[in-house]
């Protein structure tokens, strides 16, 4: 005969809140998005300045762009305290940079530098997603995107943060031209970039909940950097 | 051995348990939308006056910018909901026809208080599952009512209420401004002020005001009494050029193409 165990049937366990016990975390998410578009001889560089935890806003005006140089612009999504404390170690380096070598760090030459810096950090980051723009060596924009560990690649145009799944797509059509049969390709020009960062600014304000308040727009040339800063939506 | 019975009413659990081993194994139950919300009511003078934010979000992306969040219970009767969008719509929908029955049986106009009774014992029973804070106000024969109830069934009856992810922000205002013996257009105002707290100081929060005000015998529902939100005109359009978008030519017509035109006459 067959012996069959007892079958016990136990009630149906219902999902239960559990609240978090302490655990320290070094990291926050400070919200907020940046993108970067190159053109021939230029970039365009643009960052909300909203800065939240949770759902609530610590500041409505904490830029996360930075001139590093009177060349080079970087901005940053993710960690806003990590994100200071990377600047503050980019400018002490260019600053040693300048006195050594009698003169001011070139875009790629930042670039290689910032890598490494998030490198040396391999196994406790600097919680930042950088994009560093400026103009490469013949005059031409140059867009260099990061991951927090110092993956390095240089691009034409990239969006960052917490929007940059709904901007990033539009570049994708914008920018690249992709899905439009026919699409001519090649750079932007300058006033096209610029409306571009708006717009998606300005789309990316009504959809995602961190970004917002205000917009800082820089155009990096031949000249020097241009900065424009811009009202957003509050709410 | 006892016939299955269909139960007559209520919720199915038959998935529970399945859900939880999925759950177990890595796969995710879709998110319900919550309403990260600031909604508020307060009484005055004459009545009372609700007031709600129009954001509806999942997770962090905004998922409706102009969604209702004052719900019809009865002709003298309204309620603010937060949390999850569809259990607040659901709750007050069932309450709505509890009510609409028992005026119908009774004779008279439903009370605040059986409102709140039927809410309060329906989410309890649910012990919290049931996602739905309610700010709930009418003028019934024995007058004005504002109470606030919890997902888990506990209610509150104060003079000046708030609720959701925007209350402390909306609080603030009340805290700060709210007397006794107000008039129309100063509680009016001071929930106007109460919802903007939230919407701009709470990123759950956001977009226009809906206002609803209750007096005797009358109600006034005022849709986007505030719109401080409106959206900039664009810098450029974003209209394609006709035949932009890649597509297959179907089959019949590569068929003609290629091959002669198919005899269609038999």
């Amino acid at each position: 005969m067959m012996d069959f165990a007892p079958m016990h049937s136990a009630p149906a366990e219902v999902p239960v809140e559990h609240h978090s016990h302490g655990g320290w975390d070094p990291y926050v998410d400070n919200g907020g998005t940046s993108l970067a578009i190159a053109g021939k001889d230029f970039v365009i560089v643009a960052s909300d300045a909203r800065q939240s935890d949770g759902y609530s806003i610590n500041s409505r005006y904490d830029p996360k762009a930075f001139t590093l140089s009177n060349q080079t612009v970087l901005a940053t999504t993710g960690y806003a305290a990590d994100a200071k404390r990377l600047v503050e170690v980019l400018e002490q380096n260019a600053q040693t940079y300048f006195h050594k070598h009698e003169k001011q760090m070139s875009a790629p030459a930042m670039a290689q530098m910032l890598s490494n810096t998030l490198y040396y950090k391999r196994f406790f980051p600097y919680y930042v997603f950088p994009i560093l723009c400026g103009l490469d060596k013949e005059g031409k924009g140059a867009v260099f995107a990061y991951d927090p560990v110092g993956n390095m690649e240089r691009v034409v145009y990239q969006a960052y943060g917490s929007a940059s799944a709904l901007v990033q797509p539009f570049l994708d059509n914008q920018v690249a031209g992709a899905n439009q049969r026919g699409h001519e390709g090649g750079l932007l020009d300058r006033e096209t970039a610029r409306k571009i960062a708006i717009d998606a600014f300005t789309g990316a304000t009504e959809r995602d909940i961190y970004t917002g308040d205000w917009l800082d727009i820089f155009v990096i040339d031949q000249t020097g950097i241009h900065r424009e800063k811009r009202e957003l939506k509050h709410d | 051995m006892a016939p299955q019975i269909e139960p007559s009413a209520g919720f199915k659990f038959d998935n529970v348990k399945r859900n939880q081993l999925l759950g177990d194994k890595g796969y995710k139950l879709p998110t319900a939308t919550k309403t990260g919300t600031t909604i508020v009511g307060l009484i005055y003078k004459d009545g009372l006056v609700l007031g709600a934010d129009t954001r509806a979000t999942a997770g962090p992306i905004v998922a409706d910018k102009n969604c209702e969040k004052i719900h019809y219970l009865a002709p003298n009767m309204y309620c603010c909901g937060a949390g999850t969008a569809a259990d607040t719509e659901f709750t007050t929908n069932m309450i709505s026809s509890q009510l609409a029955l028992h005026s119908l049986n009774t004779g008279r106009e439903p009370r605040v208080v059986a409102a709140m009774t039927m809410l309060k014992q329906h989410l309890f029973k649910y012990h919290g599952h049931i996602g739905a804070a309610l700010v709930l106000g009418g003028y019934d024969s024995t007058g004005p009512h504002l109470f606030t109830v919890y997902p888990h069934g506990s209610t509150d009856k104060l003079p000046y209420v708030t609720m959701g992810s925007g209350s402390l922000a909306a609080m603030s205002v009340f805290e700060s401004r709210w007397q006794p013996g107000m008039s129309r257009e100063e509680a009016v105002e001071m929930v106007k002020d109460a919802i903007e707290a939230g919407i701009f100081n709470d990123l759950g929060s956001g977009s226009n005001v809906d206002v609803c005000v209750i007096t005797k015998g009358n109600v006034e529902y005022l849709r986007n009494y505030a719109r401080p939100n409106e959206r900039v005109e664009k810098e450029q359009s974003y209209r394609f050029r006709q035949g932009v978008t890649e597509f297959y030519a179907p089959r019949a017509a590569r068929r003609g193409q290629d091959t002669a035109e198919m005899d269609t006459s038999a």
